[in-house]
């Protein structure tokens, strides 16, 4: 593996213990490679194993090590293939791979690196644009730091909306608002119930001794409100390039400004990108996104994303008080009948669904397509959403929830 | 008190748990390296089976918190004894108030819930923190400052330091995303639906009366209906509940009687649309693939 840049701390011990911690730390920095949160803690314990005498049986010392640096699922799944590649040279599936060494291609702390091997950096490269309609989230970063080198790639599609510095600020500050206005309602709620409804014993009886245990200043408590959840599913499909650019940027306000927000793209697969967008460096957060977005192309397939959607991931990030907010312009080429039945199921799970419809807004648009008109039921709040100010014009909805 | 992998795997086995090969490795790592289990899964594919069957290796006590929205330290760690404290109160009026206090303020009026309980034992315990993923964020972050120091801090009584460290297992359904510190302290192991021949010999160990070419024939027809596109895919909890019923319908091979290995797929489909899916056409095919 190429990243045996760590420096060796071990000047005391043999030979051989050296060599084996050299190595031992760079499979740790190939797992954070891999998006693995590895830390130092981790490190030590791998030593211990080691020495244990799970280093004589490979099996077995992949089987523990698994257990160690696996921290859900995605990386359980992974980790054999990586081990297996670093420790006795086997073929890791391709994917993971290229994760790797886009990202180590992008890690400052890696520039010396990063001209070693220029050729599979170039690879990785050209597998994420291989097809247009990658294009959005490449470009999305345009605005930022080093995705730009990715531009010309993608010169010929046409990002007016996005490539406006000022509409990105505005972007950002609706995003914002968007989160503070919540803030607020959600503080005057508190202050409405400030006498509680719950008697708190503990401090009662503590603050009532005085009075020989007569209970007269009562301690209240009040449950903590929940905060609202947003969860966006953004459609990335070609229809949609001309916007899927600032939702991009709205969605990664959203991110930032929410604690309490996940976000999906779909074309005719469905990503979860809410990590990927969370990342801070902005570069090494859309090389995440558009190996997420791969195998866009075609059409979309709404009603199969929002299965997929509702089956894997609704569990876990739907509960009482979320809104869904779906972007979309319902041009389904998947099953429209699919699309009616999995949208009456999410509505069944969470509070509101809002879709958002930039073409809404177009003259003589009329929601003609079998995939929104199945859709449109189920639908709480149907928008457009072409302008910053038509997103702006959700905050008031959104406060009232 | 250190076992190895294959010593804990035969532990496992003769406590009735029929354990996939890499438990055993984490169930040894976690006495290695002291670090709790988190153990990840569908549901009803038997994490809290785990515990037990950990505590019976051990031969320890199990200490089971279950988790929900909105619990908290009084239900998790410890809560006054309220009325005891009243009373003593009442008897002891007119005396200095400071003395009450102290009284009442003792060990003598203090609750036990499970994580106190569970680090005031002589002899370790295993305690099981079931569906971690209920619990709020703020408890979460409570119960990290716990896992690393194992001590408890009492306003009105001081510090608890643990007698013994608790062999810890916590489970998630992944109904919230856990924050990554939890899962970096912890030993992760993903809990799978086991295979046909592993869920075989489930069937076999868990109920009584199912004989191994019936066993084999539910763990194969289990693992076709999986295969199914269905809202709640059934997990091992709901195929023993089948076998339960096919060995009390007393049936000893699934072909003889299709109509009752129909009807009793509702030990299988809990939701409606999986109960329509899965037709009368469907179980036939499904049997059809059954050796």
């Amino acid at each position: 593996m190429s990243c045996c840049g760590t420096p060796f701390t071990f000047d005391e011990s043999d030979e051989v213990s050296r060599l084996v911690s050299g190595k031992l730390a760079a499979f740790l920095r190939t797992l954070r490679d891999n998006a693995f949160a590895v830390g130092l803690h981790e490190g030590q314990d791998a030593a211990a194993l080691m020495a244990a005498g799970y280093a004589e049986r490979p099996g077995l010392l992949r089987s523990a090590f698994k257990h160690l640096f696996s921290a859900r699922k995605s990386d359980w799944e992974k980790f054999d293939g990586l081990f297996d590649a670093f420790w006795l040279g086997r073929r890791v599936r391709s994917r993971s791979m290229t994760m790797g060494s886009a990202k180590v291609a992008n890690s400052p702390s890696l520039k010396n690196l990063h001209n070693n091997k220029p050729e599979r950096t170039g690879e990785s490269a050209m597998d994420q644009i291989a097809s247009g309609d990658d294009a959005p989230e490449d470009r999305a970063g345009e605005g930022r730091m080093e995705g730009a080198s990715r531009a010309d790639n993608i010169s010929e599609v046409d990002f007016r909306k996005i490539a406006d510095p000022a509409q990105i600020e505005e972007a950002h500050a609706a995003a914002s608002r968007l989160a503070k206005t919540m803030r607020t309602r959600l503080t005057r709620r508190d202050l409405a119930r400030r006498h509680g409804y719950r008697l708190d014993l503990r401090r009662t009886i503590h603050s009532n001794i005085s009075h020989g245990g007569v209970p007269i200043d009562l301690k209240k408590r009040q449950r903590k409100e929940k905060p609202l959840r947003l969860v966006m599913l953004l459609d990335a499909s070609g229809s949609m390039s001309m916007y899927t650019g600032v939702f991009l940027r709205f969605i990664h306000g959203v991110l930032d400004e929410f604690r309490e927000a996940e976000a999906f793209l779909f074309h005719t697969r469905l990503a979860h990108v809410s990590d990927a967008m969370k990342e801070k460096d902005a570069a090494r957060a859309l090389d995440r996104l558009s190996m997420m977005a791969q195998g866009v192309g075609g059409g979309t397939r709404i009603g199969e994303c929002l299965q997929t959607f509702n089956r894997w991931h609704a569990a876990r990030v739907i509960h009482s008080r979320t809104c869904v907010m779906i972007v979309s312009d319902g041009y389904e080429t998947g099953d429209a009948e699919l699309l009616g039945r999995e949208m009456a199921a999410l509505g069944r799970r969470c509070r509101r669904i809002v879709w958002l419809n930039p073409m809404m807004a177009w003259e003589g648009y009329a929601p003609e397509a079998a995939g929104i008109k199945a859709a449109l039921p189920h639908v709480d709040l149907y928008a457009p959403a072409n302008t910053l100010k038509s997103l702006t014009a959700l905050e008031p909805y959104l406060a009232k929830l | 008190m250190h076992m190895d992998r294959d010593e804990i795997a035969g532990r496992l086995a003769a406590s009735g748990y029929i354990a996939d090969g890499e438990l055993a490795t984490a169930i040894s790592l976690m006495q290695l390296l002291r670090r709790p289990l988190l153990l990840e899964g569908e549901a009803g594919v038997g994490k809290t089976e785990v515990a037990k069957a950990l505590a019976s290796v051990h031969a320890t006590e199990l200490i089971r918190l279950q988790c929900y929205e909105g619990l908290d330290q009084s239900a998790a760690l410890y809560e006054w004894n309220y009325q005891r404290q009243l009373l003593a109160i009442q008897a002891h009026r007119g005396e200095n108030a400071d003395a009450i206090e102290d009284q009442i303020f003792s060990e003598k009026y203090l609750l036990e819930r499970p994580l106190l309980a569970a680090i005031r034992r002589d002899q370790p315990p295993v305690l099981l923190i079931d569906e971690i993923d209920r619990a709020d964020d703020e408890f979460e972050a409570f119960l990290l400052e716990l896992l690393s120091d194992f001590q408890v801090s009492i306003p009105e009584l001081g510090t608890i330091s643990a007698k013994s460290i608790p062999h810890v297992v916590l489970t998630s359904n992944g109904t919230r995303e856990l924050s990554d510190a939890l899962r970096r302290r912890c030993l992760y192991h993903y809990v799978d639906y086991p295979d046909v021949d592993r869920e075989a010999r489930i069937i076999m160990a868990r109920i009584t009366g199912a004989g191994a070419s019936l066993s084999l024939q539910i763990a194969r027809m289990v693992g076709n209906i999986r295969k199914e596109e269905l809202r709640k895919v059934p997990g091992v909890a709901e195929t023993l509940d089948w076998a339960a019923a096919l060995v009390g319908l007393d049936i000893r091979d699934l072909h003889d009687d299709p109509e009752a290995v129909h009807e009793t797929l509702m030990c299988l489909l809990k939701t409606h649309e999986d109960k329509s899916r899965v037709t009368r056409e469907v179980t036939e095919r499904l049997l059809g693939k059954v050796a």
